[in-house]
């Protein structure tokens, strides 16, 4: 009860700085709407307000306050703005039996989630694999690990574009080369925290399995590999949430129709603010469930092995 | 004549034999003398502690009698090998301070887990597995995890787990060391009702002159810098030992013996 009030609390605050927040920003658009139907505007002109600071405005003009929150395409939708945006192309939808329609964040997301699911397979496979190898070889530290170091130095927005011309030059197009980039995200956190997972057992744990002459691949099954796993959902958790941003990115440089990154994209090129900021927070809702949902079969896993706490 | 044949017959019983090892230890800061002209042979079916203070060698006389560690001078075999090929062999039972179980297997498969490395049959794992439960008396934890159990419990378990296996020599490194002195008690006691039922060759390392006292047949003093044995005691106490042994004279004077090695040990520095 007391956790609740208090993250009802943090949410309302926030909530209520937003409101706020769209004042100043979309005060000058919505002057300008308003002198144009005719209202008394102080001061008169756009081009004499447009060096003013925007809080004066809002306090010389109170009238438009509620126009602020209310604006076709304002420069920061109010919450109930994006709320709305966001009924009406999830919930309103379903209710009219066009839940896979392409006006559905249903439909857009689930073009992103498939790209993201495939992409975080490859690079969870990737990433364990390449971990294994780390931790057997000494060849293969030295040789893979400064890569995959590197390998997330680059911005992935400079790099997108590029996996995907090369790709297409080969005739790969469609789902491969987001889920491509998304696994390029999604494969380091999973190298480095299966690693030291895998590492984890101590000296005594090891000389154990050496007094009983276990061979390595023995060691391997039945000590390194079980005792990685909390730390394999650890990295598991935040390898997904790089995959979605992996698939959103990958869907911005191919002007892709379809997917949360084409909403983004097309939302900016009409300065459809509001279908921005809704596919903004579908991203986050969908980040949000696979994440709980990770955390969820963590619990289911761990408790099977008897580490469920 | 007595004298000769009873010479005769430990030669061929011995288990453990270390002759004038050494072992140094390179460090950053100079290297560390761990052994030292270490001398020492464990016959069949001893009960062998080692006692002396912080930093003497014990835990390492010990890791080089299971392989763990390699001498840097000197000789060691066991049972008639190297220690590498006992190892290969399967001839220790090791018991670690901490127990070591995994927190995701329970106990029951704990102690298989050495048995399923070796190769055991599913039907033999199961019998053995009750087996050496009932012997640590663990009967019906089994099914139990190891965070569901006491330290003495699960100490008991990692000893369960060390004579699953036909191993003949347990060696066991301050076993009870984090326990409080009641549940001590009480398992010293098992130790030696296990010992005599399974007739193992146990080396056990211990801070506790009482402790050691109590189990041995054979107690080893050492002391350290460089780590080497001070004394070899072998105890006159009969092998049957209720608790209350440790108030007979005898018991006295053994303690007594080995107060005075550790002592003398440390006045040398
Ligand atoms: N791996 C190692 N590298 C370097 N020095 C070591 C190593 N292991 C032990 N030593 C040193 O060797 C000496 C003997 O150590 P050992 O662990 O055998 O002592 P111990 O008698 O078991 O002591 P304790 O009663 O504290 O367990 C110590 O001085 C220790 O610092
Ligand atoms: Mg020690």
């Amino acid at each position: 009860m007391k956790t609740l009030i208090a993250v009802l609390t943090v949410l309302s605050v926030i909530i209520a700085f937003w409101y706020a927040a769209c004042l100043p920003m979309n005060i000058k658009g919505v002057l300008t709407e308003a002198e144009r139907a005719g209202a008394e505007v102080t001061p008169v002109g756009a081009k004499e307000r447009r060096d003013l600071g925007e809080i004066g405005l809002v306090l010389g003009n109170s009238f438009a306050v509620p126009a602020t929150w209310a604006q076709d395409r304002p420069r920061l939708p109010a919450p109930h703005q994006v709320a709305q945006e966001l009924w009406k192309t999830t919930g309103a939808m379903v209710l009219k039996g066009k839940m896979m329609s392409k006006r559905s964040l249903f439909y857009h997301g689930w073009v992103t989630l498939s790209a993201t699911l495939l992409g975080f397979a490859i690079g969870t496979g990737l990433g364990i694999l390449l971990a294994v190898g780390i931790v057997h070889s000494k060849v293969m530290e030295m040789s893979v690990m400064p890569w995959a170091i590197v390998s997330q130095t680059i911005p992935i927005i400079a790099l997108a574009p590029m996996i995907i011309v090369v790709l297409y030059s080969i005739g790969v197009q469609g789902i491969i080369p987001k889920a491509v980039i998304s696994a390029y995200l999604s494969f380091f956190p999973v190298v480095v925290g299966m690693v030291k997972g895998l590492r984890s057992p101590d000296g005594m744990q090891l000389d154990l399995l050496r007094t009983y002459n276990a061979s390595t691949n023995q060691g391997f099954w039945k000590l390194r590999l079980p005792a990685s796993m909390p730390y394999l959902f650890a990295s598991l958790k935040i390898g997904i949430a790089a995959s979605l941003v992996g698939a959103i990115v990958g869907e911005l440089p191919t002007g892709a129709v379809a997917g949360l990154g084409a909403r983004l994209l097309g939302g900016s090129y009409y300065g459809q603010t509001v279908q921005i900021w809704s596919a903004l927070f579908a991203a986050a809702i969908l980040a949000a469930c696979l994440v709980a949902l990770l955390g969820l079969i963590e619990r289911m896993v761990l408790r099977r092995m008897g580490m469920g706490a | 004549m007595n004298i000769e044949t009873t010479t005769q017959a430990d030669v061929t019983k011995a288990v453990v034999e270390a002759r004038n090892l050494d072992l140094v230890f390179p460090t950053s800061d100079g290297s560390v003398q761990a052994l030292k002209d270490v001398n020492l042979t464990i016959n069949k079916g001893d009960f062998v502690s080692f006692i002396g203070p912080s930093g003497c060698g014990k835990t390492t006389f010990l890791r080089v009698m299971a392989a763990l560690e390699q001498p840097t001078g000197g000789e060691i075999t066991v049972n008639g090998m190297t220690p590498d090929e006992a190892r290969r062999q399967r001839a220790y039972g090791y018991v670690f301070q901490a127990s070591g179980l995994y927190p995701w297997r329970n106990i029951a498969r704990n102690i298989k887990l050495p048995l399923e490395i070796m190769g055991y049959s599913k039907a033999e794992q199961e019998k053995r597995v009750n087996e050496v439960l009932e012997l640590v008396e663990l009967s019906g934890f089994g099914g139990k995890y190891p965070w569901q159990l006491s330290g003495g419990m699960q100490q008991r378990a990692s000893i369960a787990r060390a004579l699953a296996f036909d191993a003949d020599i347990l060696l066991m490194d301050e076993p009870f060391g984090a326990l409080d002195e009641i549940v001590r008690d009480h398992l010293n006691e098992q130790l030696l009702k296990l010992w005599a039922r399974t007739n193992k060759t146990i080396g056990f390392v211990t801070h506790s002159i009482p402790e050691a006292v109590y189990l041995s047949t054979k107690i080893v003093v050492m002391s350290p810098r460089p780590g080497r044995i001070t004394d070899v005691i072998e105890s006159p106490l009969p092998s049957e030992r209720p608790l209350d042994i440790r108030d007979s004279p005898e018991f006295i004077e053994v303690a007594h013996r080995v107060r005075e090695g550790l002592r003398a040990g440390h006045s040398d520095d």
